[in-house]
């Protein structure tokens, strides 16, 4: 691991799970490296394929094809090394042990671990060390969870949806202890299907959608790209390609009588689109879900597969 | 970095279980009392050869101690449900160290469950030589192996709303069929028993008049069971954990 530059490394992955209804194909085929130190978001809807993902860097799920590394290793050794810690997306804790107690089972399973004191200072729970984990409340239970993420003191640090089930107030706290922890040195990868949580608290996000990555950059680039607005009116007789070449529209689809327009400056648009077309009728004006938005960008990724709806993907997990 | 600690908090989390304190050791207990306190002049009780404080001794021990090991079940089913094993299978903690200290959970319970009714059942005038309770000690010990192995293999398998009832049923029903509640000399359920661990168990207490109380068909049987509920265990752990 010294010198080890990649903290992470997905050659060609691709994952899929047994479904109810036939197979689910979660991962289609990634291809992304993590540099130490990066704060990471994997960010998509649900089913784009992020949990099977993070179970696959922590070696929890072989890939059907592919290869992933580590700090140039099988997930399993950097495991068993110690170098990583994660935060699964489904989880409570054990019950019968105080917060304190916990941890220090943990830590006791790794060679290097940081002192329960820190930890627990770390994660905001010194007052809460000596209840009983069956006692917590939904956001201390994240918090005791995140301690046994980071009690080894991991290089890589993986937290899968950590945020669910958190107020506001928790939530905050949580992307403070996170910050904290990368802004000791550590690469930190997590998912999200929150595009503020990405841009607010990592360098870097990689979309998912339909398990394939649409978009990976800045986030500040990504929130550029899927900050966008559709608007959908009532246009019979306009070929798309026409309004598609409108200043302000990103891409133009026809679905029979109606016209769907993502926009990255609907203003713009609406303006001129009313004196041209002036036989547009039903418009609506929304903001791009973030789910649309994937869907969109897997579109323009992949144009000889566009995905279905989003009933496929409920299952993969 | 050892798996001592580790199964130092396994022990005090269980410790803290109150339905394995009731179960595993109040109730046999407080039996023990009921049911031996009246009949402690028998000498050969109800053709078992040995005295009723005796086998009530041996008996609800084993009773005790197959709930420690089979209720090991309950936890990793609790376990499971809550995403731990998951998560522990990304520390270090390797599976064997895992499993071991499980075991070692369960069998710390069971001496626990089974010191308490010699202590019950010394003081209601049970009295063995120190081989001979040394001797009871180990075979009760090799005969709890599949019952570790059953609560291993259950709990990776079954959810957590039906491992409850799996292994209240099982222990239960094995606990009648194999003489905890009165002696099987005969009969149907007495050919049923002796191809049960769980009869050998409670056979375990006959080394006061027999030095050999198993015999090759006993020890064929308990280890037969091991065997297989070994086997058991590791499939449900391997199917579970998807190392297959």
């Amino acid at each position: 691991m010294p010198g080890e530059l990649e903290a992470i490394r997905l050659e060609g992955l691709v994952k899929s799970w047994k479904g109810p209804s036939g197979p689910v194909r979660a991962v289609r085929g990634l291809d992304v490296t993590i540099a130490r130190g990066e704060t990471v978001a994997l960010l998509g809807p649900n089913g784009a394929g992020k949990s099977t993902t993070i179970d696959m860097i922590l070696g929890l799920a072989r890939p059907d094809a592919g290869h992933v590394s580590v700090f140039g290793r099988a997930p399993s050794d950097a495991v068993k090394a110690g170098l990583v810690g994660g935060m699964l997306q489904t989880g409570a804790l054990i019950r019968g042990l105080l917060v304190r107690e916990l941890v220090s089972m943990v830590a006791s399973l790794y060679p290097d671990p940081l002192d329960i004191g820190e930890v627990l200072e770390l994660a905001g729970l010194t007052d809460a060390a000596g209840q009983r984990t069956e006692k917590l409340s939904g956001g201390q239970t994240q918090r005791a969870r995140f301690a046994v993420a980071v009690v080894s003191n991991p290089e890589l640090l993986i937290l899968d949806e950590p945020t669910v089930a958190m107020d506001v107030e928790g939530r905050r706290a949580f992307w403070v202890a996170m910050r904290a922890f990368a802004a000791r040195g550590k690469t930190v990868m997590f998912a999200t299907h929150y595009l503020e949580e990405a841009d607010a608290n990592a360098d870097r996000a990689v979309l998912l959608a339909h398990g394939r990555i649409v978009a990976d950059g800045p986030t500040t680039e990504i929130k550029g790209r899927v900050g966008t607005r559709t608007i959908r009116a009532t246009l019979p007789d306009v070929a798309a390609d026409e309004l598609a070449a409108l200043a302000g529209v990103n891409s133009a689809e026809r679905h029979g009588d109606a016209v769907i327009l993502v926009c990255s400056d609907s203003d713009q648009v609406i303006r001129e689109l009313l004196p041209r077309y002036s036989a547009a009728r039903d418009i609506e004006i929304t903001g791009a879900g973030l789910e649309d938005a994937f869907v969109r960008l897997t579109g323009e990724a992949d144009d000889d597969e566009i995905p279905a709806t989003g009933t496929e993907v409920q299952s993969a997990r | 970095m050892s798996s001592a600690t580790y199964t130092r908090y396994e022990l005090l989390r269980t410790v803290r279980e109150r339905r394995l304190m009731i179960f595993g050791f109040g109730f046999p207990l407080v039996l023990y009392f009921v049911i031996a306190v009246p009949n402690r002049h028998m000498e050969d009780f109800a053709g078992s050869g040995v005295t009723a404080p005796l086998y009530y001794m041996v008996s609800l021990a084993s009773f005790g101690t197959m709930m420690s090991m089979v209720s090991l079940g309950g936890r990793i089913a609790g376990e499971r449900e809550a995403g731990w094993t998951r998560q522990l299978r990304i520390t270090p903690l390797s599976p064997r160290s895992y499993l071991r200290a499980k075991v070692m959970t369960g069998y710390t319970m069971a001496a626990l469950s089974l010191g308490l009714l010699y202590i019950a059942g010394a003081a209601l005038g049970v009295s063995l030589s120190a081989s001979e309770w040394i001797k009871t000690t180990l075979l009760i010990a090799v005969a709890l192996l599949p019952f570790a192995a059953l609560g291993i293999g259950l709990g990776h398998l079954l959810t957590v709303d039906s491992v409850g009832p799996a292994i209240g049923g099982t222990v239960s029903l094995l606990a009648l069929v194999s003489g905890t509640w009165f002696p099987v000399t005969s009969g149907f359920l007495h050919d049923l028993g002796q191809c049960l661990p769980s009869y050998w168990l409670v056979q375990a207490g006959r080394v006061s008049i027999d030095g050999q109380p198993w015999g090759a068909l006993g020890w064929a049987v308990v280890l037969g069971w091991t065997v297989v509920l070994v086997a058991f265990a590791g499939w449900a752990y391997m199917r579970d954990t998807g190392r297959v």
